[in-house]
């Protein structure tokens, strides 16, 4: 009984922790620049599909393929996401935006259904699937290196909003925008930063997934959702917020599959959020009105 | 007025040729191209073109060249539905699909209503007796598999306990109720009934609930990439086995999905593009030089099935008559001697159901192994 526990909870944190690295997307472009992205679930599939082609049609090994699907990435799904559609967009308000993300997501999971077939497709693991023994449960190393890897990207993420200058101006940007303009920081550059920094999450989460669900076109649906949710359960205008939103997702969802129902496990991350939304609906560690990264 | 009947007498002819494609065999694929259910809808799909391209490079069915032409269900019972009336609108001579077996069913009434001969890849056992003269099996029913499996599961694993991980669509769920149905006629006990949806990826919660049921050996009833999902979260939760299952867990997506971790699986295969036979071997060959990949169970199915229509509308109809095909299916039996294309010898009887030799394999170093070749049901 202890190791199944042990079991899910170490697969649930894994799962959770993408959830996370994708909600922590979610709460950075909010921040910075009123923008939600309903694309975010395809921007976590389409970099697993840029490192795939980068080793089938250009024929490289895995991890030349990974950075250069990492700088495609960053390319398309931070600076040209920003420029061509949210810059012309974000100026008529957040509705229109988030109704052209919408569509943008439908763009590209059709775009790599045809280019690259509907069929799912194996994507090389990141650590060798084997798996170690923690008090009777065997506890895949793969799951470990996931968590690693996130809470790396995490606190990496953290010390630079934190301890360097560019961070700083960041979150000055997002506090308020006015100030910071008349302070003399290039308002329009961190922004376009945040964009940046959540393009990259983005393409970590899907490498770090991938392997485990496999390259599909339909994969941003559901993520898109649970980062969603996430976000909005742990609090959309914090990035500890969204830290927590998308563990205990992760955590909550594995063991409802395991000792409830596993028809009912995608109700369960709703059911959270209607209860949330009721009760606490700045999220569990968000502030009301408050705008801070 | 004059400019305008010039105008019409240059189109007359126009149309004419126009129509001339009017004359061709019509054959629709409504299948499950895109969805949760690409890889056997998109196979099978394949197979049936691969067919179409070399019956009309020899001149066609009697004569008349194939225009086949595809609608995708995007394995959605709705979209399968509207789809169906869709070809059905389009007077096809030979209905081929759906694949999935949801998609059967709901699309029955409309096939029957239109008595157009229809060979469907699904597997429900139930499909074959909605009472449809016209449906047409292209693999067994899980009537017919179910227990050749489940005999493989007492007399060669010699599990007492096993347990199940199945999807819960028509597919899984009557496989499932008839794996029940055989353990217990077997006194095997299911110690772990797990369900499934399709479409899932993360599998780590029911891994963990096979994994505390500690059975003989785990039965994995799903299709080809939540099988592969499910095979390798179990490895990674160091789960042993033995893996059993019907030819979806065994089939060419799952292992190239699946990778290591299919390895060791065994099970009941239909089908399979690995079988040692000559003319499964060649067909192999030129649906991969064709089409860029190994062909699983589904390709060999759309492809016979093509075969199928041209050999019983030539040799025992003459003419394109749905009705008459339909009764001349009935009780038939092709050899590869007749008809090349039919790959294995395959017969069907007077509901539809199909019978040819199945096989015993396992996977591995992730290849398909025949084991042991079974005979035909009628044998």
């Amino acid at each position: 009984m202890l190791a199944d526990i042990l079991q899910l909870l170490v697969a649930g944190l894994a799962t959770g922790a993408i959830y996370a690295l994708v909600a922590i997307g979610f709460t950075l472009l909010w921040q910075t620049s009123q923008t939600i992205n309903f694309a975010q679930g395809e921007f976590v599939m389409l970099p697993a599909f840029f490192v795939l082609i980068g080793m089938s049609y250009f024929g490289l090994s895995f991890w030349p393929a990974v950075a250069l699907g990492t700088v495609v990435s960053i390319i398309t799904l931070g600076f040209l996401f920003k420029r061509l559609m949210v810059d012309p967009m974000i100026r008529h308000g957040v509705l229109p935006l988030v109704i052209a993300t919408i569509g943008l997501a439908i763009l590209m999971k059709e775009a790599v259904r045809e280019f690259y077939g509907a069929d799912a497709q194996p994507f090389p693991p990141l650590a060798a699937v084997t798996n170690v023994s923690v008090f009777g449960a065997a506890i895949d190393v793969q799951s470990l290196v996931v968590i690693a890897i996130s809470i790396a990207a995490v606190v990496a993420l953290q010390l630079f909003l934190n301890g360097t200058r560019t961070g700083r101006c960041m979150q000055a940007t997002a506090q308020n925008p006015t100030v910071a303009r008349l302070l003399g920081i290039p308002v329009e550059r961190m922004i376009l930063y945040t964009f940046l920094i959540n393009a990259a999450l983005v393409t970590l989460a899907s490498i770090l997934i991938t392997p485990i669900y496999l390259a599909k076109f339909t994969n941003g649906e559901w993520l898109g959702l649970y980062a969603f949710i996430a976000a909005i359960v742990g609090g959309f205008n914090q990035i500890r917020g969204a830290i927590v939103g998308g563990l205990l997702l992760g955590v909550i969802d594995n063991f409802a599959a395991a000792y409830l129902s596993s028809q009912y496990r995608m109700a369960l991350p709703l059911l959270i959020l209607i209860v949330v939304i009721l009760f606490r609906p700045q999220g569990l560690l968000g502030r009301v009105e408050e705008r801070t990264i | 007025m004059r400019g305008l009947g010039f105008v019409l007498a240059l189109s007359v002819p126009m149309l004419l040729s126009g129509a001339a494609g009017a004359a061709d065999v019509k054959i629709a694929y409504v299948g499950e191209i895109s969805g949760s259910g690409a890889v056997s809808g998109g196979n099978f799909r394949d197979g049936a073109i691969l067919a179409v391209e070399e019956i009309n490079a020899k001149g066609g069915i009697l004569k008349d060249k194939i225009a086949l032409t595809n609608y995708d269900t995007q394995t959605n019972p709705g979209v399968a539905r509207s789809q169906m009336q869709k070809a059905i609108d389009g007077d096809p001579y030979v209905l081929l699909g759906p694949i999935f077996s949801g998609n059967v069913k709901v699309t029955n009434q409309l096939v029957k209503d239109a008595e157009i001969p229809q060979f469907i890849g699904g597997e429900a056992a139930e499909l074959i007796t909605m009472g449809n003269p016209y449906m047409f099996r292209t693999s067994f029913g899980q009537q017919i598999g179910m227990p050749k499996i489940a005999n493989y599961i007492r007399d060669e694993i010699k599990a007492k306990t096993i347990a199940l991980i199945w999807v819960n669509n028509d597919f899984g769920k009557g496989g499932r109720d008839r794996l029940m149905k055989e353990m217990a006629a077997r006194n095997i006990k299911i110690v772990a009934d797990v369900s499934t949806e399709s479409g899932q990826a993360d599998f780590a919660a029911d891994v963990v609930k096979l994994k505390s049921a500690n059975a003989d050996a785990i039965f994995v009833y799903s299709n080809e990439e939540e099988c592969a999902r499910i095979m390798r979260e179990a490895r990674k939760q160091g789960l042993k086995g033995p893996f059993v299952g019907d030819t979806t867990l065994l089939s060419q997506k799952t292992i190239e999905l699946a990778g290591d971790a299919a390895n060791g699986v065994i099970g009941h295969v239909g089908l399979t593009a690995d079988a040692p036979i000559p003319e499964v071997a060649d067909f192999t060959a030129k649906f991969q030089k064709r089409f860029n990949y190994k062909p699983d169970h589904n390709g060999i199915k759309g492809y016979t099935a093509v075969y199928a229509v041209k050999y019983v509308t030539e040799k025992k109809v003459g003419k394109f008559d749905r009705k008459a095909f339909a009764k001349a299916m009935h009780g038939l039996t092709i050899t590869p001697k007749d008809e090349p294309g039919i790959l294995i010898e395959t017969g069907w009887d007077d509901v539809g159901e199909i019978d040819r030799i199945s096989f015993l394999a396992e996977v591995v170093n992730g290849q398909q192994k025949i084991a042991k070749t079974l005979p035909k049901l009628g044998k």
